[in-house]
């Protein structure tokens, strides 16, 4: 049987793209944010 | 192509989310985030008690964080509501922008994420008192008292008075009287600031079914509460110095600011039955703003130029 997929629209795509670069961003300080931490933490 | 297949997402009334990364951050409500910001981050400074700079930037931060979460579980419960005002259709989720339950998970993960951020990072009061405050908002504020009681915004006005006490609580592990007056000011000052708005957006909150105090008591019992209001304000804005936390010239322009309060809230008191205008409520909301800035401004720099002078050598 044939299967019919979703298609996303340009809009779509390029909202989802914005979406996904907010979201690597705000992983990476996270990252960056907890890593600064632990070192302050351990030093006081 | 996606791998999703075309049939189950029309079949389960789904579509694809046009919405950007700005459309999510309008959901914090940042305008509200910047005061909150401001506001904790002088209760922290202001706590007698060096906190290392960087452990006071994650504490700013997730308090941020935690705000804008209690302002998009707000955006999530009241988007009936947001619908029909003019001040909010155009926020993302009666725009159509953001589906309504993208917001709940939204601020539901974000609340988690910032109290745990706040307690494992920085320490568990200061977290507590967050969670605290984004229950509040949420549930107390937004679920309950605000569709129930003109006296909404008195009582829910706790939630935008704790970000001081929060921070206070990030720098110490501790509550103390201090920060309660920081609590107490941003209290007494909600009240004036919300009725000269819904003075002169009385109609819309009436349509929306909102029991502001203008739609529930009437314009007159409200003007006679707003100038009741700034003059409790007055004394409570002066405390701190009367009490020995800060310098007297704090105190000094903490009277200025109260006095003008006063004189924008009898301003709004005289004004004329069936003004349309409102043109003292206007300028009372407008001036509320400044007041809070400018107060907690002198706040800061008091505490900063006093441990400057305090500072050997100096």
């Amino acid at each position: 049987m044939q299967i019919e997929t979703i298609k996303p629209t340009q809009a779509e795509l390029k909202a989802r793209r914005n979406r996904s670069i907010a979201i690597g961003l705000a992983l990476f300080a996270f990252v960056i944010v907890v890593y600064v931490a632990s070192i302050v933490r351990m030093s006081t | 192509m996606s791998l999703v297949e075309k049939n189950a997402m029309e079949d389960a009334g789904l579509r694809l989310s046009e919405a950007t990364a700005a459309d999510f951050f309008a959901l914090l409500k940042p305008r509200v985030m910047s005061l909150v910001v401001f506001t904790a981050f002088v209760g922290l400074i202001a706590a007698p008690v060096h906190i290392h700079p960087f452990l006071a930037v994650i504490a700013v931060l997730a308090i941020a964080i935690g705000a804008g979460a209690s302002g998009a579980l707000n955006m999530w419960y009241d988007a009936d509501v947001d619908a029909v005002m003019t001040r909010t259709v155009s926020r993302p989720i009666p725009a159509g922008r953001i589906k309504p339950s993208e917001a709940l998970v939204f601020g539901l993960i974000l609340s988690a994420f910032a109290v745990m951020m706040l307690g494992v990072l920085v320490n568990w009061l200061a977290a507590a008192l967050l969670a605290f405050t984004i229950f509040f908002y949420a549930v107390i504020y937004t679920m309950w008292l605000k569709r129930w009681t003109p006296q909404n915004i008195v009582i829910g006005g706790a939630a935008g008075a704790f970000p001081p006490v929060i921070g206070w609580a990030a720098a110490t592990g501790s509550v103390s009287l201090e920060s309660l007056l920081l609590f107490l000011i941003i209290f007494l000052w909600t009240p004036p600031h919300f009725w000269a708005l819904a003075l002169f957006k009385k109609d819309e909150y009436g349509r929306a079914g909102i029991p502001m105090m203008p739609n529930v008591a009437g314009i007159a019992s409200t003007k006679r509460q707003i100038f009741a209001y700034t003059l409790i304000i007055f004394p409570v804005g002066v405390l701190p110095a009367l009490l020995g936390y800060v310098s007297f010239g704090y105190g000094i322009v903490a009277a200025g600011l109260g006095a003008a309060f006063v004189w924008y809230g009898w301003s709004v008191l005289k004004m004329p039955e069936g003004d349309r205008k409102m043109k003292p409520a206007k300028a009372l909301f407008g001036y509320s703003l400044l007041y809070l800035f400018a107060i907690f401004t002198a706040y800061l720099a008091d505490v900063v130029v006093g441990r400057a002078l305090a500072l050997p050598g100096a």
